[in-house]
């Protein structure tokens, strides 16, 4: 049975993720033109891995983000306590906005359309899963 | 879940921005505002835009926006010499608001553009939130 929902399992931490980035993503346009603001996004690869307990994916991250836990990872931008992650601004602005509308625009469009796919793949799943369940009979 | 927030957040947005082409529409009536009796001009009015954190329930925070402010532009109006003006003054000079029609209409191109992106915002999470209902349906 657990090999049953393993995939199940996966794709519904996915979905989780998605939609949290998704809200995050639609912070930052709402944002667009308030002065200040700092863009912000999620590292989706990593808060994957961290949510679904991969063990040999997560002693990849920590070779790869130092010892630890609370070390901010050599990169652009330093991580949150949420793990998200500041934007590097692409172009500076006089009200020091780092909102790049294209970027978000890109990434709110990538965000949904693989918010769509895992939703498929859950149905896929729950279909999968209930035509083994029948008997041949019921064809 | 989450993603009803979405709503919230875009939704502070738009009625932020429309709080905005509000002053703009405001802004551009008065482009040609002459100072009444008390010599005193229409000023132009700007909103200031503040970011608000907004309780999502699993405390994550999510970020909308608000207007925290009206400013009014002090700058001088614009003064032109007109003696045959009932509002001229004794050097027969009419003082107008200080309206910089050019800078309004830059802003409201701004703010319905923006105002444009939450609504498509809105718009994908809604069409998203009907397709995770349907889940599991086919």
């Amino acid at each position: 049975m657990n090999r049953m929902t393993n995939s199940l399992d996966f794709q519904a931490q996915a979905l989780t993720l998605r939609a949290e980035r998704q809200r995050i993503i639609a912070g930052n346009i709402a944002n667009a033109d308030t002065p200040g603001y700092v863009a912000r996004d999620m590292d989706f690869a990593a808060a994957l891995r961290e949510a679904t307990g991969n063990q040999a994916a997560g002693s990849m991250m920590t070779g790869q983000m130092g010892t630890s836990p609370g070390q901010i990872p050599i990169g652009t931008g330093s991580t949150t306590e949420l793990g998200l992650k500041y934007a590097a601004p692409s172009q500076t602005s006089l009200d020091s906005n780092t909102v790049d509308m294209d970027r978000e625009r890109a990434s709110f469009v990538e965000n949904s359309v693989k918010y769509e796919a895992t939703l498929r793949f859950i149905n896929y799943d729950v279909r999968n899963m209930l035509d083994s369940m029948k008997s041949p009979s019921q064809g | 879940m989450s993603m009803f927030k979405i709503f919230d957040i875009s939704g502070s947005a738009v009625s932020s921005q429309s709080q905005r082409l509000n002053t703009v529409a405001s802004n551009l009536a008065n482009v040609d505002t002459v100072a009444g009796p008390d010599g005193k001009a229409y000023k132009a009015r700007e909103v200031t835009f503040q970011t608000v954190l907004m309780n999502t329930g699993d405390g994550s925070p999510g970020q909308g926006v608000r207007v925290s402010g009206v400013t009014e532009d002090q700058s001088p109006g614009r003064k032109v010499h007109d003696p045959a003006n009932p509002s001229a003054d004794a050097d027969g000079y009419v003082t107008y608001s200080n309206v910089n029609a050019v800078d309004e209409m830059v802003n409201m191109i701004s703010a319905s553009r923006s105002y444009q992106n939450n609504i498509e915002v809105m718009n994908t999470a809604k069409t998203l939130l009907m397709k995770t209902l349907q889940m599991g349906q086919g």
